[in-house]
C-alpha cells in the first residue's frame, strides 16, 4: 500500500493531483490519499481530508511506501519505521505554504537514507516507478531511535539542572 | 535550587512541532512533564503525564492569536512550571514569551525543518527565550557547557532531534 499524505494543515493537489494520475495510469488502486481540502480528482481510491492519530499511525505502519509533502513530522514517522518516502516540497511561490521552508528540509534530508526527494511534481512519477520496482534502488533507512540524539537531551537536562 | 522536582510545561503546535517535542520526553524524566497542544487526541499519546489543550493559531487570524495567547497564559498560570520547552509553532511562541508570568526559565528548540534560517517565531522567541537552540550546526553557535558563559539573543546548536 502506498500512503500519501500533505500533514494536518493545508491541501496540495499539485502532489495528490500527481500521484493520483500516476496510480491511474499503472492501473494501480492500492493507496491511500490523506488530502486535506481537495479539489483532485480521487475517485477509485481511498481517501480522507484529514486523520486521526492512531489510523495515521495504522497508515504509516502499513505502507511499503510513503509519498508526503517535505514536512518533518512525514520525514520523522518513515524515519522511525525504516520506510522509504518520497517527498514533494511545498512552494511559497505556488501559495502551498508561507515560505520555502521545505526545500531546506529536502535538500538537509536527501542525504538521510530512505528519503527521496521530487524536486517538482513531473518528478514523481519517475521516482514512484523506481520505488515500486525492487531494482529500482529505492528503499527504506535503518530507522531510527524513538528520541532525539543523546547531545540535544543532555543540553536540554542541564538546562534544566541549573 | 529546591528539592522538589522541577515541573517543566512542554508547549507545540501540532504535525511536525508535536512529532519533534515528543522526541524530547527523556530529557525531563527527572522532571515532572506536563505537555499543552492543540488536539484533544494528543492526551493518550503523552499519558500518564498531564496534558492541556489550547487553541491553535497562525499570524493570519489576529483574533484567534489573541485567544491562544490568554489560553495559554491560563495553563502557565495553573501548571507554575520550572521551565517552558517549546518546537513551535504560535501556542509554543506565547508559552516562551509569557514564561515570565510565573518566573519559568525558558527553551526554543526551532524546528529541525529550518534548516537554512531560523524560523520566524524563532527568531522572535530568541530575543524572549532564556536559551534558543538550533538543531542545525550553521544556524547557531557552539553552546558552552558553562551557563554563565552563554548569552541570552544568541542562537545555539544544540544537537538534532534525528
Amino acid at each position: 500500500m502506498i500512503f500519501v499524505t500533505v500533514g494536518s494543515q493545508l491541501g496540495f493537489d499539485r502532489m495528490t493531483a500527481a500521484v493520483a494520475q500516476w496510480a491511474r495510469a499503472r492501473g494501480r488502486t492500492d493507496l491511500f490519499f490523506q488530502t486535506g481540502a481537495t479539489a483532485a480528482d480521487l475517485r477509485g481510491f481511498a481517501s480522507e481530508p484529514l486523520l486521526g492519530a492512531s489510523e495515521i499511525a495504522r497508515l504509516y505502519d502499513e505502507a511499503d511506501l510513503v509519498v508526503a509533502h517535505a514536512g518533518t513530522g512525514s520525514i520523522i514517522e518513515c524515519m522511525l519505521r525504516g520506510k522509504p518516502i518520497i517527498v514533494l516540497p511545498r512552494s511559497a511561490a505556488l501559495h502551498e505554504t508561507r515560505n520555502d521552508h521545505q526545500f531546506a528540509t529536502a535538500r538537509c534530508f536527501a542525504e538521510r537514507a530512505g528519503v527521496h526527494v521530487a524536486w517538482n511534481e513531473s518528478e514523481l512519477a519517475p521516482l514512484l516507478d523506481r520505488a515500486v520496482d525492487p531494482r529500482g534502488g529505492i528503499s527504506g533507512g535503518a530507522g531510527i531511535g524513538p528520541f532525539a540524539d543523546e547531545r540535544l537531551l543532555a543540553a536540554l537536562r542541564a538546562f534544566v539542572a541549573e | 535550587m529546591s528539592t522538589r522536582r522541577r515541573r517543566v510545561l512542554l508547549v507545540s503546535s501540532s504535525g511536525g512541532h508535536w512529532t519533534e517535542l515528543r522526541r524530547l520526553a527523556p530529557a525531563f524524566d527527572a522532571c515532572e512533564r506536563v505537555w499543552c497542544s492543540v488536539l484533544p487526541e494528543m492526551r493518550a499519546q503523552v499519558a500518564p503525564d498531564a496534558f492541556h489543550l489550547v487553541p491553535d493559531a497562525s499570524r493570519w487570524n489576529k483574533l484567534r492569536l489573541l485567544w491562544s495567547a490568554l489560553r495559554v497564559a491560563l495553563v502557565l498560570l495553573r501548571v507554575r512550571p520550572d521551565v517552558v520547552v517549546s518546537t513551535g509553532a504560535a501556542p509554543g511562541f506565547f508559552a516562551i514569551s509569557l514564561a515570565w508570568l510565573v518566573g519559568a526559565r525558558s527553551v526554543w528548540v526551532d524546528s529541525i525543518a529550518n534548516a537554512e534560517e531560523l524560523s520566524l517565531s524563532g527568531q522572535k522567541a530568541t530575543r524572549v527565550a532564556t536559551l534558543t537552540l538550533t538543531q542545525w550546526p550553521s544556524l547557531g553557535e557552539a553552546l558552552p557547557t558553562d551557563a554563565a558563559a552563554r548569552r541570552r539573543g544568541t542562537v545555539y546548536f544544540g544537537g538534532s532531534v534525528v
